[in-house]
């Protein structure tokens, strides 16, 4: 049986085939039974999302329904949850229950969506494998010794499982397309300043940004949809209108351009996901598109760039957990000093600490310069090449990831083989370019990812792509086990 | 040897915004711990600063007011140090581009002559929260009303060369803010607030020495203190054959000394960065233009205008446009009067200032309203009653008794011009004072005096003194021959 899509639900729904109580029901059972080995919800609110779906369901019947009303879907566990506890995949924000909705949460609620619960994720969003979180890691559908990918893992594994047809996600350097990559779905990261960061906890100001993950690109559409536009209370968010994402999705192939970067397929790249990557592309042309190859002579420098930029922004970031206000706090320290010290020895992890020491080491003086003001530097010529490239093509295509997903452990011990994994995504972070990955083959039984990334605010084009694609294949109905 | 004294100072002047510079909750002084702080004050999870476009107005009026550039995009930074009161762990501020740069202000010292301070840059800030320790044991509590607060911090070229060049400086930025509008100036409440930066150096030298930081100086008084015990230490350091370190220190008032806070080896990194959660502040041309016309007449021009058209002396000038509400207090009892400006001038200096220092009121809630002082003073210029009577009148006015009008009426007071009334209470007093009368003969004149005061007294203070002066001479001499 193939997968059910977002879209499918939302027409189930519209014709009264089903009820919201009888989906957020279905979705809250299969997480009962299939996630305690997937691992991929940190709190599932069933209460909460019950009502949720009755309110839904009599607002349908009052003729009030809009096509994301009712349809339960998850929230990766960094987005704010009124009364609902967000961890952040952190010890730190163990007990923490925020007094608000973030914007994203807010205004999927607002559209009618149900939240049935968060989702499990690299702690405080840094990591590329799901292994960070203080509440266990979580395991690939497609194969549970392996890593499903981060940060958003958990989202992408309950996404991939079928326990939810749709999750939020949110991408620093690639954390929705990698893990979506990874798990054989469809994830989508929008423009930088597209949906407002308010409520989502954030990990590198300059970088983050609130995104899907999805069975198509169609779903992706419906819920950016939603989400997208100007908030008052994000004075990153861009005051720009939100065109019609769904409409767009129809549009033909036909002379679309698309540049393949040479950069992207290096040595680094498993050789079967270049393949995959290059049949993909060989559809596309075969849809009426032309390839081209290009060149992003600076892209290089992302990782590096990235392992600067982020750490530095993340280490101020995380200065407000110090036990004072909210959180985890050490009991019984003697002084300010030490109570200080224990909190955040005892409530980050490993990675979190390793990425506050890089991040304060490059902001500190005498070192700024050399290292943050480099970077800052190495970023713009990343732009740059991005805003050449899209003079001449109208999308830019490769691999998501450079090998399918690996081992849990595999990379534990390494952290920079860690974070080579996000060798291809983190260029549209640090460009602030919307960029998606969508399913676009299979390697040993295990899913590989085709990124597309358009210009800023080029979510319309990178949608309507990934959705031809998707007419023309069906890599993104495939499900783990079947 | 000779030293000279080099001070710079950091001036913190809090925004009279009504909500806090990147959040919603009231700036209102004095409210119960913690009850206007919102989640981004708390520096919750997730939150986010949006920047008060009100401050940033605020800022660019004071950087027009002393001819400085108001720079068309600044930046925020984050200024990152762990501190219970400082609820995200950095505080937000600018640092490379701030939004004032390069201006300057005239002061004038006590000598008369003039001098520029120049002022670097003044730059926009979030203010923290209070620790508090009264009451609480050995616990600290945390009171981040405050945290949030839009200030301005004033940065000064080390320009000053005195404890009091640096009072009079701290005056004039305090007497400015005040006249733009844009800070309350309250000391007590903190709104205004001081860090000086202090060394010495041989006369001559032009290198500077090493300075210290003196701490929250938050009056006249004790910057001037402050500042002259720091320079007798810094020198008595030097003498003894020691180095004057670089250090932090703070002034305790209590016993008149500065006090070593933390050395430069313990000065925090702040790891200053662009604040991406802002964007850079972009001010357009027509945006100043527009903050420029609703500048006041600025202090020294004003001073300059009460010198021009009324005449008056420096040191009322300085009383009088100390404050704009004094000035326009003044101007509208002148007005009122028409052609007497000293004598104005004279009342709201002497009578009036005294009853509002009296009952501790701003001149803003003075209980006698610059028209009904005018009116009173109309009085005088048209004879109906004294000057001394004016100030039992003005007492009475003070008490909310009426205007001078009904006063004077209703008590009797106006003045006895009457020559014929007049000579009757000369005559009664000469004929009961024949000693006195005896002793002017012989040629002692001061007897005048008391002769003058026994008819005042007779009259109940109301004859016209002049006519009385002229009426008794008259008399005495006629007797005389």
């Amino acid at each position: 049986m193939a997968r059910q899509t977002l879209a499918q639900m939302s027409g189930a729904l519209a014709t009264g085939e089903t009820t919201s109580r009888a989906l957020t029901e279905a979705a809250l059972g299969r997480i009962d039974g299939g996630d305690s080995e997937l691992n991929s919800f940190i709190n599932v609110c069933a209460d909460e999302a019950l009502a949720a779906a009755d309110a839904a369901d009599q607002r349908r019947a009052a003729g009030d329904a809009g096509p994301l009303t009712g349809i339960p879907i998850a929230h990766k566990d960094i987005f704010c949850t009124a009364g609902v506890p967000t961890t952040c995949g952190s010890r730190m924000l163990q007990d923490f229950v925020p007094p608000y909705d973030a914007t994203v949460v807010r205004r999927l609620a607002a559209a009618g969506v149900v939240t049935v619960g968060k989702t499990n994720m690299d702690e405080f969003a840094m990591g590329s494998s799901n292994e960070t979180s203080y509440f266990g890691v979580v395991r690939n559908p497609w194969d549970p010794d392996r890593s499903p990918g981060g940060s958003s893992g958990g989202s992408a594994a309950a996404v991939a499982a079928g326990l939810v047809v749709a999750a939020t996600g949110t991408d620093t350097g690639g954390s929705i397309r990698q893990p979506a990559a990874l798990t054989g779905i469809t994830g989508v990261k929008p423009t930088y300043g597209r949906v407002s960061r308010y409520g989502m906890i954030a990990f590198a100001s300059s970088l983050d940004q609130a995104g899907v993950l999805t069975v198509t690109a169609e779903d992706a559409a419906m819920l950016l949809q939603a989400m997208a536009g100007f908030d008052p209370h994000d004075s990153t968010s861009a005051d720009a209108p939100v065109p019609d994402y769904v409409t767009a999705l129809g549009e033909d192939l036909a002379g679309k351009r698309i540049g393949v970067p040479g950069e992207f397929f290096d040595d680094g790249l498993d050789a079967e996901c270049a393949a995959a990557v290059r049949d993909a592309l060989a559809v596309l042309e075969g849809m009426g598109a032309t390839i081209q190859e290009i060149s992003l002579p600076n892209i290089g420098l992302s990782v590096p760039t990235y392992y600067i930029v982020a750490p530095a922004e993340a280490s101020s970031n995380l200065s407000r957990y110090d036990g004072v206000r909210f959180g985890y706090r050490h009991a019984d320290a003697a002084d300010l000093e030490e109570m200080y010290k224990l909190t955040r020895k005892e409530g980050f992890g490993a990675e979190v600490k390793r990425r506050i020491m890089t991040g304060t080491y490059v902001l500190s003086a005498g070192y700024y310069d050399a290292y943050y003001l480099q970077a800052q530097k190495a970023r713009q010529l990343i732009a740059a090449d991005f805003r050449r490239a899209f003079e001449s093509v109208d999308i830019v295509a490769g691999p998501t990831a450079p090998t399918p997903a690996f081992r849990l452990g595999e990379k534990t011990d390494d952290p920079v083989q860690m974070y080579l994994n996000d060798i291809y995504t983190i260029g549209a972070n640090l460009a602030g370019l919307p960029g998606a990955s969508l399913p676009c083959g299979l390697v040993n039984g295990l899913p590989v990812g085709l990124q597309l990334i358009g210009p800023a605010f080029g979510e319309a084009a990178v949608l309507n792509i990934a959705h031809q694609y998707q007419q023309a294949t069906d890599w993104h109905l495939a499900e783990p086990g079947a | 040897m000779e030293w000279e004294t080099v001070i710079g100072l950091e001036i913190h002047a809090q925004l009279a915004t009504r909500s806090k510079i990147f959040s919603g909750s009231s700036t209102a002084y004095g409210a119960e711990p913690n009850t206007q702080a919102n989640l981004i004050d708390l520096g919750y999870p997730g939150v986010l600063p949006v920047l008060n476009a009100e401050a940033v107005r605020l800022a660019a009026k004071f950087g027009l007011a002393i001819g400085a550039t108001v720079s068309r995009r600044s930046i925020f930074a984050r200024k990152n140090y762990f501190y219970p009161d400082l609820p995200k762990g950095y505080q937000i501020s600018q640092y490379e581009l701030p939004i004032v740069e390069q201006g300057s202000l005239t002061i004038r010292l006590d000598d008369g002559t003039e001098k520029v301070i120049g002022i670097t840059r003044a730059h926009l800030e979030e203010d923290a929260g209070k620790s508090l320790h009264e009451n609480l044991g050995d616990a600290t509590g945390i009171d981040l009303n405050r945290a949030g607060t839009p200030l301005l911090e004033i940065v000064s070229e080390p320009d000053m060369r005195s404890a009091r060049e640096a009072a009079t400086y701290m005056r004039a930025i305090h007497q400015l803010v005040r006249y733009l509008d844009i800070c309350d100036g309250n000391m007590q409440e903190g709104s205004f607030r001081c860090d000086a930066n202090v060394s010495v150096r041989p006369s001559g030298e032009a290198k500077l020495g090493t300075r210290a930081e003196l701490k929250n100086l938050n009056s006249f008084r004790f910057i001037e203190k402050a500042i002259e015990y720091e320079i007798e230490r810094q020198i008595d350091i030097i003498e003894g054959g020691g180095k004057v370190v670089q250090e932090t220190r703070l002034y305790d008032s209590d016993r008149d000394e500065t006090r070593s806070m933390r050395s430069k080896e313990e000065a925090h990194d702040y790891r200053y960065f662009p604040d991406p959660d802002l964007l850079p502040v972009e001010l357009d041309d027509a945006f100043i233009k527009e903050v420029e016309a609703e500048l006041p007449e600025l202090p020294w021009i004003k001073a300059q205008r009460f010198a021009e058209e009324f005449g008056l002396r420096r040191d009322d000038i300085d009383i009088l446009t100390a404050s704009r509400a004094t000035a326009d207090y003044f101007e509208a009892v002148a007005a009122t009067l028409g052609d007497d400006p000293k004598l104005a001038a004279n009342w709201v200096v002497g009578e009036l200032s005294g009853a509002l220092n009296r009952d501790g009121l701003e001149i803003e809630a003075s209980r006698v309203p610059p028209h009904a002082l005018g009116e009173l003073l109309q009085r005088i210029k048209d004879g109906t009653i004294s000057g001394k009577i004016a100030k039992e009148v003005f007492e009475a006015m003070w008490n909310g008794e009426g205007t001078a009008d009904e006063i004077i009426e209703n008590k009797g007071l106006k003045q006895i011009t009457d020559r014929d009334a007049i000579e009757q209470l000369v005559d009664v007093t000469l004929s009961t004072s024949a000693e006195q009368v005896q002793q002017y003969r012989d040629g002692n004149q001061k007897v005048l005096g008391f002769f003058v005061g026994q008819v005042m007294k007779a009259s109940q203070g109301k004859a016209n003194p002049k006519q009385v002066n002229e009426i008794l001479r008259q008399k005495l001499s006629d007797e005389a021959e």
